[in-house]
């Protein structure tokens, strides 16, 4: 391995020096302009892991890992020509040879790219070393800033800019007592001015992290109460356990000194329009190239230049780098922080509004024209709503309002955004994608008439998917103009909601997807989205077994092999388990299948056990056993009921005033494999102690001494939801029969994938309404929708029971349909006695290096 | 019959299971070799009622294409992958949202009652 081999073929050889963020998006580029058929592509990377989200470092220390911040697919790094030699910096560039040489020996090149980046500057502090000299940049970094942080109390970053204030952030959830030294005036003060920076300063110090300006660090010295002394101009100083360095970075510019390609005045490796340096075989971009003498330190002019190499390379028209606007919204500390175009009002002549709110330390700027008539840049500070308005503004010089101010100040409702109408065709929406406005309207031109249709068509929207509301106005905004109602159909198939299709399917008494297409849909297939959107309608008015043929292919994947698809491919099962309540027979049987299938076990938190890691043709096996042993399916799959939790009640309880199992136990058996819009869950508690949590449930039912209060459509997860009290001292029937109302109402009403919750809160008259309906019967249809419950409850039967009675339906339980095997790359590893998926790293999926074949 | 690819060669065709292995509007997978092949049977196109392509997911790198749903966006057949809903085109493998992902396809018909493929990806 002491020298690549020459290429093998006649390809010409690009090489890419750098595997960050832009070095990666440039790789990405090529890729997805076929450069694989006209170059054989080396990668270069310092660091051991491959391009990583630099942007979300500070999330390193909430719990993602680093697998999770990697960027882009692993996959790109194996197409065809493409090579990565990850830990492999290159050391030296011997241009008259056109080679590029690391430890393990040269490589000549045609084109080089080098996207080598940048490094932290960190100012020359006596004193300054290990703990009290920590930089933020790299994972490896952040490895030795969690490290510092055991048993550490207070930590200290030297920088209030973006990366500073993240380098807070990130020790502020490591626990310790976070403070920022800035040696400027203020916070952020490329972004922001001085109002600005006092708002952003009292909320961040509102948040327990103290920020100290104007203060610059002379040395550091042996601490008396913490293990440091920073001390400052003056008798002025301040102690701390650790020391993080965010005070700028500097362009990682060595090799290009190395090998006498021209610089900057500043540093960093001199570009010109087209990103070539003074050699023309070899392109700078990122962090590590100086345009007009400027280095940019944002990502977005880096994926700029990455294009712009990329689209060059691969013979395309490059669009020059002709500068880059550097306006940013970003959420620092938990706090909206957004700068557009000329913040500080550098033009001369221009004039600002200013809107200060001192209660909400929130603040906005807006700088126009000497003449009023354009935005020229704003700054905002505490609420980032604003943003996305102001930047058309600024970007594409739209004739402001006659009064400006109304930009910026608070409103009611709905924010006064701009015309959509009014932004020209070149308008970028997706900033991320590169997609303007004009693109939109083209892929609507060409058909594309839902949103999930144009984010699939352009990708607008599936980057950091800030964009998404504009995207959504332009959209609706865009049909209207075309004469198309702006309809809130399911999908590009069906251009109705999913009441109106459930109204359908029960006034025609639709049975197939095949005939509700035909009769009331466009072509003949469907998609992902309206397949099992009919798919629920159709169980929830018929409850037929979702395994019969017609109905299979309508089935989200999860649905199809009534388990839970899990990211290796494999499944969990989850057996039915009434109310939580088991008996030591059956707890042994769940045991006994789990450890003859060599299953993963856990508890869940609607009181039943899943069972990880079976193979598509494992199923009907395990299946048959828990069926044998009297479980049911739990349904852990479905848009559906899944559990009924429940406290033990007055049945042992001291406190307990009802059998809150019991009822669990009948509403569960009634309730079970009710398809609906959205999973729905239940609990029943036995006293007011409400031991079961029955009010974060979509159903919750609480004892009194008088019968049972009902409480509707709460919700845990997410966005967390208090039930509310729907009506009070009830006896079982009357209960079992609002239930019956409620559910079947929900049913007929909601939107896909809509849980109680959130269309509780987008039901006209609200709660009130809602009791009119199921209480009073208001619209007399009370008798139809118990019947109609009555109905699913009838049809019940277990899914996984039926299926193993027919060949027919068992034979898509096969892996494969030509071998009985299992799937040879399921790979599973110990941990804590049980088995679970091998990571990519675990499976060696990450080469340190390729070689050249 | 149907013939699909549009090559000059005569290309050799090996059997990998049987038309009732297929399951109507939706994926089922062989094993070829090493390869997994997911295969999609839509027999209401009359123009090609049959598609193989990877059964490996390139974003979550489990073997899963085939247990996706089948679909048509903007005028093209999709697979929609089970885990992250990406859309891959039947035609071609190439993937809606993320150019960068792509699946191979194979040239496949239908034999009689068997279901054939060629020996190499297109």
């Amino acid at each position: 391995m002491n020298n690549y081999l020459a290429t093998s073929n006649d390809l010409p050889t690009l090489i890419v020096v750098g595997n960050g963020m832009v070095g990666h998006h440039c790789v990405e580029q090529l890729v997805a302009r076929g450069a694989g058929e006209r170059y054989q592509i080396h990668v270069f990377g310092e660091e051991p892991l491959r391009a990583y989200d630099r942007v979300h470092l500070s999330e390193y220390f909430g719990g993602r890992d680093a697998e999770s911040l990697a960027l882009g697919e692993l996959a790109l790094y194996h197409t065809q020509n493409v090579h990565l030699h990850l830990g492999t910096p290159v050391v030296e560039i011997d241009r008259e040879h056109k080679a590029v040489i690391t430890r393990n020996g040269r490589m000549t090149y045609d084109h080089l790219v080098l996207a080598t980046g940048s490094y932290p500057f960190v100012p020359p502090i006596e004193g300054a070393e290990g703990n009290s000299r920590l930089v933020y940049r790299t994972l490896e970094d952040l490895d030795l800033i969690r490290a510092a942080a055991k048993g550490a109390v207070r930590g200290v970053v030297v920088g209030g800019g973006l990366l500073g204030l993240e380098a807070a952030n990130a020790l502020k959830s490591l626990g310790l007592e976070a403070h920022v030294v800035e040696f400027a005036p203020r916070l952020m003060p490329v972004q922001l001015d001085d109002q600005g920076g006092a708002a952003l300063k009292a909320q961040i110090e509102s948040m327990g992290v103290q920020v100290h300006l104007s203060k610059a660090t002379g040395s550091i010295t042996a601490g008396e109460i913490y293990r440091y002394r920073m001390n400052f101009a003056g008798e002025d100083f301040l102690e701390t356990d650790l020391i993080v360095f965010s005070a700028g970075i500097r362009p990682q510019d060595a090799l290009a000194r190395q090998s006498g390609l021209g610089l900057g005045p500043r540093g960093g490796i001199a570009i010109d329009n087209a990103c070539l340096t003074s050699d023309p075989s070899i392109h700078a971009i990122g962090e590590c190239a100086a345009w007009n003498g400027g280095i940019f330190g944002l990502v977005a002019p880096g994926y700029q230049m990455a294009r712009a190499v990329a689209a060059s390379l691969c013979s395309e028209d490059a669009e020059a780098f002709t500068g880059a606007d550097m306006s940013t919204k970003l959420k620092l500390l938990g706090v909206d922080v957004g700068s557009i175009g000329d913040a500080h009002g550098a033009t001369p002549g221009s004039r600002s509004y200013r809107f200060i709110d001192e209660a909400k330390s929130s603040y906005r700027r807006l700088v126009v024209s000497a003449d009023g008539k354009t935005a020229l840049g704003a700054v905002l500070v505490g609420d980032n709503s604003y943003y996305d308005t102001l930047l058309q503004y600024v970007q594409n010089g739209i004739a402001l309002p006659a009064d400006p101010a109304g930009l910026i100040l608070p409103r009611g409702e709905a924010a006064p955004a701009l015309g959509v109408d009014a932004l020209p065709a070149t308008a970028t929406i997706c900033s991320c994608h590169n997609v303007s406005k004009a693109a939109i309207c083209s892929a609507i031109d060409e058909g594309c008439s839902d949103l999930a249709g144009i984010k699939s068509c352009t990708k607008a929207g599936t980057g950091c998917g800030g964009c998404s509301a504009l995207l959504k106005q332009v959209f609706e905004h865009e049909l209207t103009a075309r004469g198309v109602e702006v309809d809130k159909s399911l999908c590009e198939h069906f251009a109705h909601t999913r009441q109106e299709l459930y109204h359908l399917v029960r006034v025609e008494g639709v049975e197939t997807f095949e005939e509700l297409l035909a009769k009331h849909g466009k072509g003949h297939v469907g998609c992902d989205i309206c397949k099992p959107a009919v798919g629920s309608i159709l169980a929830s008015c018929w409850n037929r077994p979702i395994m019969n043929p017609s109905l299979v292919p309508l089935q989200d994947t999860n649905d199809t092999f009534m388990a839970n698809m899990q990211k290796n491919g494999t499944y969990s099962v989850v057996p039915r388990i009434p109310g939580g309540e088991i008996t030591p027979d059956k707890l042994i049987a769940i045991g006994a299948v789990a450890k003859k299938y060599d299953l993963y076990t856990k508890i869940t938190g609607g009181q039943r056990i899943d069972l990880f890691g079976a193979q598509l043709h494992e199923l009907p096996d395990i299946w048959g056993e828990l069926i044998e042993a009297g479980f049911e399916t739990g349904h852990a799959y479905g848009k559906s009921l899944r559990t009924v939790k429940s406290c033990v009640g007055s049945t042992w309880c001291r406190y307990g005033v009802q059998d809150s199992v019991g009822m669990a136990l009948r509403l569960e058996d009634r309730y079970k494999g009710l398809r609906s819009p959205h999973k729905i869950k239940f609990a029943v508690s036995g006293c007011t102690r409400e031991c079961a949590e029955a009010q974060s449930k979509d159903v919750g039912v609480i004892a009194t001494e008088n019968g049972w209060n009902l409480y509707l459509c709460g919700n845990g997860g997410m966005r967390p939801r208090h039930a509310e009290l729907f009506a009070t001292d009830l006896d079982d029937e009357t209960l079992i029969r609002y239930i019956d109302r409620f559910l079947m109402f929900y049913i007929r009403t909601a939107d896909k994938l809509q849980r109680t919750s959130v269309w509780r809160e987008s039901l006209e008259g609200g709660l009130e309404y809602l009791k009119a309906v199921v209480i009073e019967d208001s619209l007399s249809i009370g008798d139809e929708l118990e019947e109609q419950m009555q109905m699913v409850v009838d049809r019940y039967e277990c899914e996984w029971a039926n299926a193993l009675k027919d060949p027919e339906k068992l034979k898509r339980f096969r892996t494969f349909v030509n071998d009985k095997g299992s799937d040879p790359d399921i790979h599973f590893v110990s941990e804590r006695g049980q088995r679970r998926p091998a990571t990519l790293h675990e499976l060696k999926l990450v080469p340190v290096t390729e070689e050249t074949a | 019959m149907n013939m699909l690819a549009q090559k000059t060669e005569p290309m050799a065709w090996q059997p990998v299971c049987r038309r009732d292995d297929l399951v109507a509007h939706s994926g089922v997978v062989a094993r070829v070799g090493d390869a997994q092949i997911a295969l999609f049977y839509l027999p209401d196109q009359a123009e090609q009622p049959v598609y193989a392509l990877d059964n490996r997911d390139p974003k979550s790198a489990a073997n899963i294409i085939g247990r996706g749903i089948v679909g048509q966006i903007c005028g093209d057949l999709v697979i929609a992958a089970p885990l992250y809903k990406q859309h891959f085109r039947l035609k071609d493998g190439s993937c809606m949202e993320f150019p960068e992902q792509r699946l191979r396809v194979w040239p496949v018909r239908l034999n009689g009652d068997h279901v054939e493929i060629a020996d190499s990806p297109v």
